[in-house]
């Protein structure tokens, strides 16, 4: 049991990948179970299901990427910073998927009402806006452009906090009356970036 | 050894003699309380010209994707909740501006003839069904207690009812659920208070024991479980229209040009269908209801 844990916390290489294999299937389980429902026919509203439930699991997976590094403070084992870049691209991946089936099953590509909800319609405009700040972060992510972008890389992905805000106003402003499930993301959004800015204040050196 | 005396039991734990003698009797009675809460009684109806030709949604659609906040905000919640609400005895008050002010049972009502009416339903939200309602003409309903000439509107109210309605604890909305029609409106032969679907009484998430049915207007204007109808002279408030004015207004008419604040009303998704149709005004039924409109401004009047 003990060597198990030693394990867990300072994985062999061998180990890590396993690790790394088993998060990534894991993030692919709930596109797994939206499309069972959606093929098989338990959903009355199978495309308003598949929207939200992609909708869903972005937030989800943008609220995850955002708490590796207060789990990490936490005491949490060191490999979880190393799948940060796994969870940011399936976040990427989900919100792509969500963006899709609005454009194609919501609108079937009709651009110009399209281009009339984003300028008439604040949800859509600030859910747009997630999408084009998270290009850029999931475009940049390989090792190559953070060597590239050296300092700036970091400034850079700070985007991310823009945009996270950017996705809980969407959800928020989308719902029709009851705000219990928006109101629960914004919270721990609040709490992860309160996390951050206390971080950051400036202490004085004893 | 102690022997116990027999005087802790308590006159209350004896079975009474009649119900002891006739126990078997007894029994049998008791075995009706088994049967599932979901086995409905058939309900006769007659064939209406007003009926679509279009195909109607399956019945497990219409039962299991409902909008009754009263059991929760989520589209299963009432199918999940709503069997708690009890249905019997159940009677609308219906007072006024009436000459004859009264209470109607529901099996009076349901005694009434019952037309089958299927009707498109166009939620506010963008998707639609069609459904074969039963049920009788709401002009029918007010003709009995005359309203007097001060009689303008319809005003109408939702059962509440905390201990059998789950939803009602949060103030998602003002409850009790409110609705409201203008009398003509109330008076339309299309306008109807319906008591079943599918051939059977129906069932508590689709708004049992009687609900309104308005099919030119968004489906919430179509109050579920309703208790209470006065007649009324000025324009009563209405839930929704009280939650956001802004978003819902008093006439709520299916209107294709006017959309919501926050979505598109051009289209919607019938359920079943992969692609959108074209909302057509009043729903479709433009061409029995538009007369009641004329001359008002459609969008101010919303």
């Amino acid at each position: 049991m003990l060597t198990l844990a030693a394990n867990l916390a300072r994985p062999s290489p061998r180990q890590f990948s396993w690790l790394k294999g088993t998060v990534f299937l894991l993030c692919l389980l709930p596109l797994a179970t939206i499309a069972w429902t959606v093929s098989s026919g338990t959903a009355v509203n199978p495309i308003e299901y598949l929207t939200r439930a992609l909708g869903v699991w972005t937030l989800r997976l943008l609220l995850l990427t955002l708490a590796v590094s207060p789990l990490r403070w936490l005491g949490a084992p060191g490999w979880l910073l190393r799948l940060r870049r796994m969870l940011g691209l399936y976040t990427f991946f989900y919100g792509t998927l969500h963006l899709l089936s609005y454009l194609w099953l919501d609108k079937f590509f009709d651009w110009p009402a399209i281009g009339h909800d984003l300028l008439k319609r604040p949800f859509i405009t600030v859910g747009m806006l997630a999408m084009l700040q998270m290009l850029p972060l999931a475009l940049t992510s390989t090792d190559g452009w953070m060597r590239r972008l050296k300092r700036n890389w970091g400034r850079l992905h700070r985007l991310i906090y823009p945009l996270a805000i950017c996705a809980v106003l969407h959800y928020w402003w989308l719902v029709k009356r009851d705000i219990s499930q928006p109101a629960l993301y914004a919270a721990i959004l609040a709490l992860l970036l309160a996390w951050r800015l206390w971080q950051r204040w400036p202490r004085r050196v004893q | 050894m102690l022997i116990r005396s027999p005087d802790d039991i308590l006159p209350s734990d004896i079975t009474p003699k009649d119900v002891y003698l006739n126990r078997r009797q007894f029994m049998i009675g008791s075995a009706g309380l088994l049967l599932p809460a979901t086995a409905l009684a058939a309900l006769p109806a007659r064939k209406s010209p007003f009926s679509t030709t279009e195909p109607a949604n399956s019945r497990s659609e219409i039962t299991g994707y409902n909008n009754y906040y009263e059991f929760g905000t989520g589209k299963d919640d009432p199918a999940l909740y709503a069997a708690r609400l009890k249905t019997r005895p159940w009677h609308i008050v219906v007072d006024g501006e009436v000459e004859k002010p009264r209470s109607f049972g529901i099996e009076e009502l349901l005694k009434y003839p019952q037309e089958e009416r299927i009707y498109r339903l166009r939620c506010v939200e963008g998707w639609s069904m069609v459904i074969p309602w039963i049920g009788f003409p709401l002009s029918s309903l007010l003709a009995q207690v005359r309203p007097t000439s001060k009689a303008k509107y319809v005003a109408f109210e939702t059962a509440l009812r905390p201990g059998e309605m789950p939803g009602v604890a949060r103030r998602v909305l003002n409850w009790p659920y409110r609705e409201g029609l203008r009398i003509d409106e109330a008076m339309h032969p299309l306008a109807i208070l319906a008591v079943g679907l599918y051939g059977d009484v129906l069932p508590n998430q689709n708004g049992a024991p009687i609900r309104l049915v308005v099919p030119w207007k968004y489906g919430f204007k179509s109050i579920k479980a309703i208790t209470h109808i006065r007649l009324v002279e000025t324009q009563p408030p209405t839930s929704w229209s009280q939650a956001a004015p802004d978003e819902y207004g008093f006439y709520s008419n299916v209107n294709p040009a006017v959309d919501h604040p926050r979505w598109s009303q051009a289209t919607e998704r019938r359920i079943g269908e992969f692609l959108k149709r074209k909302t057509l005004p009043f729903n479709g039924y433009g061409a029995q209801v538009a007369q009641l409109y004329r001359g008002m401004d459609l969008v101010k009047n919303f």
